[in-house]
């Protein structure tokens, strides 16, 4: 396995042609009906551009299968290659994946956000597999003039039983790639899947393991110089003066350039720009309004209060069940902002030339980092090229192309090739950020502790709705109101890992806890007769799969032993997100009167697991994250400007802290949804009701840490 | 400006640079070996962890000056066809996401392993809780050194 640059690829593509063919078989990610086209290699070669992805058989018997989509550790590059592999009964030792750079005109969607990429490309890649091993059979069948019914495939060999002839794919992919592809191919069972549902390891293991330039901050180029930039160290400032004399004059420093409101230094080496940018001198002027976190609640209550309120969904009439109702139960959550601390930080490459430019590094969206260069600098987007690496986190900071803009925008101006490195206090305080939001939920109960009304107001920042407003329990309540504000903040924010649900759902969660207790009932049990209700009399639209929910509320329930462990304090959840369904469980013991998160148990359906390693990995990774971020993660802000700025002040999880994490997943044959996001929304939830059966005290606000209940406690 | 004469992965090397810079830099930069990384810069995450004379350090915050004879390891060198039973329990574990952290973390390991060739669970989690995983691969790390233990004697 190994990673192929941007000549190594062009050659290798060389190298397939010039070994006198092999199969080249072009596939569409765009449209699952669209029919795979076997292409001769010259043709690929030669720049067409019919086919969205290539898969190529070698006379040596490679497969090569490139992955469009960005790699961020989500193990998309593992994954792709096993679904077509599966279906083409390849030998996966023989199987290598390449990543491909940006080519709108060869592949679609080549974006990773959202956990979308698999269900997006299923059906496309078995298609492209399967089309791939009927042409081998095809050509086995010619050659050794039997019917083709007659031959079987397993790893990477076709067999003819009764004569007991066999050959290798790469002995027959020269006359496989002379064959039209069927119109339909059969798939096969799932079943039957050999790969598919195995623990297949990480494709770059080694490459990773032995230190190889994989990342972008690991491109390097003869003569490029690197630019560290100063950005306004406000948010709501802007440039007023620079004095660059002193900078200019240190060792190594080659120009200080002003764009916008930032100023770069550029140099030969990181080292030699970081230092010189502490000797630059800069009055900055105010802009705007200067956002404080301090101000938030304040801010927020005010606009839960009196803010005008855009409905969301509706359902049946609200204000007599709360007028009805025997018990009402109110409670707000509050979290603050969070930098999404990929352990990478932004960097990229940029080399604007007369005739184009090229850019190379870590990006989630390279298309979109494209659009923006192009109109930047001029050139029509054919003329900007992205080359894609591999990227140490992404978490949502990479969908954005600001760090892309800069580097070309520097490289336009000092008119050679540079990459942009942000060191660690740039990533944290010059970025993009998961917005501090407010929610308030209502829920009013009769006599008989039924839920009779529900209402959710959420504050958003920035984003326009923050609700998720036909998750669950809509659609389970007769009586619902879902309705949301806007605060404008001018702290840029964005998509973080699992947007909006990262914290809503443990909110809500939370709440629901809560409200079940209010109503004398077992966590679970109140939420399997709500779901009960939305299949048997539903709510206006029910738009997530309630036999799903609850399969995987059951199974996390028989997984922990629900409520019948001595001396260990449970905590339920349970959350939709990104086509799939998690539950999870906490559990909390205490330790020499401290309470302490001691498991995790999730039980998952995203559809059938492809990578039983790379899932497993993805959900305690997700469970992590979701923990480590809800416990301790707190970015503040003081008059704009931010009072964290590197690891020492915001404190990321580390192993010491982390529970163990038990994942099960179900077993259901439908087709695979998402798993890099899905994992993380319910944890929150979880811990928060294991740690209040333990303490008696809600958490109500992010970070637990500086919640009353572990005051005095580390 | 001045000449540093460095002994990195039993290669003599010389960079020219000044003597604040961290070996960081001067490994990247100017030696071209990338594998070991930067997170931080202060010394808090272990994604720039290389060995000197044995020992784990971290990069980032280690002036070049202060080096003098020392010997400097780096994932490049750790072994010679990334066979360390470390780099080799890394892959049957399966333990990267992202990978970015991984050469500090095994780093990390190998050099505790050097100095505790059979860890207990605790030591191991305190000896690896100096370097962040912002993939929350820990689990597996944990697990990994355990597997690099059984097979080293
Ligand atoms: S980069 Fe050195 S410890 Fe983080
Ligand atoms: S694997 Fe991504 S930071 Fe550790």
């Amino acid at each position: 396995m190994q990673t192929l640059d941007n000549t190594s690829r062009r050659s290798f593509m060389k190298i397939a042609a010039a070994a006198g063919g092999g199969l080249f078989l072009g596939f569409n990610w765009t449209n699952a009906s669209a029919l795979p086209v076997v292409v001769d290699a010259k043709a690929v070669v030669a720049g067409s551009v019919s086919f969205n992805s290539y898969l190529s058989i070698g006379t040596d018997n490679i497969i090569t299968i490139i992955s469009p989509n960005p790699e961020i550790g989500q193990g998309i590059k593992t994954a792709f290659p096993m679904v077509i592999a599966e279906e083409l009964d390849a030998d996966w030792k023989l199987v290598k994946t390449v990543q491909g750079n940006l080519d709108p005109g060869a592949f679609e969607r080549q974006v990773t956000g959202g956990s979308g990429a698999v269900p997006h490309s299923w059906e496309r890649l078995r298609k492209a597999g399967a089309t791939a091993r009927h042409l081998l059979v095809e050509a086995a069948a010619a050659r050794w003039k039997v019917p083709a019914t007659e031959c079987t495939t397993s790893d990477g060999k076709v067999y003819h039983k009764a004569s007991g002839k066999s050959a290798m794919y790469g002995e027959l992919a020269e006359e496989a790639s002379k064959l039209t592809a069927p119109k339909d191919v059969k798939l096969k069972d799932e079943k039957d899947f050999k790969l598919i549902g195995q623990s297949v390891r990480n494709v770059d293991n080694h490459n990773i393991a032995t230190g190889k330039p994989l990342f972008g901050l690991d491109f390097y180029r003869e003569g490029m110089l690197f630019a560290i930039i100063q950005r306004p160290k406000a948010f709501g400032y802007k440039l007023k003066s620079v004095d660059s004399t002193a900078a200019k004059a240190m060792p190594g420093i080659v120009d200080v350039v002003t764009f916008e409101n930032s100023v770069a230094v550029v140099g030969k080496s990181t080292w030699q720009a970081q230092k010189a940018r502490q000797a630059l001198k800069i009055e900055y002027e105010k802009a705007a309004d200067l956002e404080s976190s301090s101000d938030h609640a304040r801010i927020f209550t005010n606009l839960l209060d009196n803010g005008e309120a855009t409905v969301r969904r509706k359902n049946g009439d609200v204000e007599s069940a709360f007028k009805n109702a025997a018990k009402v139960i109110k409670a707000e959550f509050q979290c603050p902002f969070l930098p999404h601390s990929p352990l990478e930080p932004m960097n990229f490459f940029a080399h604007v030339r007369e005739d184009g430019v090229e850019l190379v590094g870590p990006t989630q969206t390279p298309d979109r980092a494209r659009g923006e260069v192009a109109k930047l600098t001029g050139f029509s987007p054919e003329k900007v090229s992205v080359e894609i690496t591999r990227q140490g986190g992404g978490f949502g900071r990479r969908l954005a192309a600001d760090f892309v803009v800069e580097a070309a925008h520097v490289s336009k101006l000092v008119k050679a090739p540079l990459k942009v490195v942000w060191t660690r206090e740039d990533d944290m305080t010059g970025g993009i950020y998961r917005p501090a939001v407010r929610y308030r939920f209502e829920a009013a109960l009769d006599k008989t502790g039924q839920l009779i009304g529900y209402k959710l107001r959420g504050v958003g920042m920035n984003a326009g709705n923050s609700t998720r407003e036909d998750n669950f329990p809509s659609g389970a309540v007769e009586n619902l109101l879902i309705d949301s504000v806007d605060h404008k903040s001018p702290i840029t924010t964005g998509p973080w890992r699992a947007p909006i649900t990262n914290f809503l759902a443990y909110a809500e969660q939370s709440f629901l806890d809560e409200v079940a207790e209010a109503a004398g009932k077992d966590p679970i049990q109140f939420r399997l007769e709500l779901l009960e209700k939305a299949k048997k009399a539903p709510a206006g639209d029910v738009k997530y799969d309630v036999d799903r929910m609850i399969a995987v509320i059951k199974l996390a329930a028989e997984k922990s032993n629900w409520g019948k462990k001595k001396g260990v304090h449970q905590g339920f959840s349970v959350y939709f997100s990104h086509r799939s369904y998690v539950a999870q469980v906490g559990e909390v013991v205490m330790e020499k009167g401290k309470p302490v998160l001691k498991n995790i148990i999730a039980a998952v359906d995203c559809g059938i697991v492809i990578n039983k390693s790379g899932s497993l990995q993805q959900v305690r990774g997700g469970v992590v994250d979701g923990f480590g971020h809800a416990m301790y993660g707190n970015m503040t802000f003081k008059d704009g400007t931010p009072d964290q700025s590197n690891f020492n002040g915001f404190r990321l999880i580390r192993m010491n802290e982390i529970p163990e994490v038990d994942v099960h997943f179900v077993d259901n044959g439908i087709s695979p949804t998402g798993l890099g996001e899905p994992a993380l929304p319910p944890t929150g939830g979880a811990v928060a009701n294991a740690f209040y059966k333990a303490t008696k005290q809600r958490l109500r606000n992010q970070p637990f840490i500086e919640e009353p209940a572990f005051k005095g406690i580390s | 400006m001045a000449l540093f004469k460095l002994n990195v992965n039993k290669r003599a090397y010389q960079a020219d640079v000044e003597g604040d810079t961290p070996l960081l830099w001067v490994l990247r930069d100017s030696l071209g070996l990338v594998g070991t990384k930067y997170g931080c810069g202060i010394a808090q995450c272990g994604a720039c962890t290389v060995h000197l004379d044995g020992k784990a350090v971290r990069s980032c915050v280690l002036p070049v000056s202060a080096i003098g004879t020392g010997k400097v390891t780096t994932i490049e060198g750790l072994s010679e066809k990334g066979d360390h039973p470390v780099q080799k329990a890394w892959d049957e574990v399966d333990v990267a996401q992202c990978g970015y952290c991984q050469a500090g973390q095994i780093m990390t390991a190998a050099a505790l392993l050097k100095e505790k060739p059979k860890p207990t669970e605790d030591e191991i989690v305190s000896g690896m809780s100096g370097n962040v995983c912002r993939c929350g691969t820990y689990h597996r790390i944990r697990e990994a050194v355990k597997v690099a233990a059984s097979k080293t004697n």
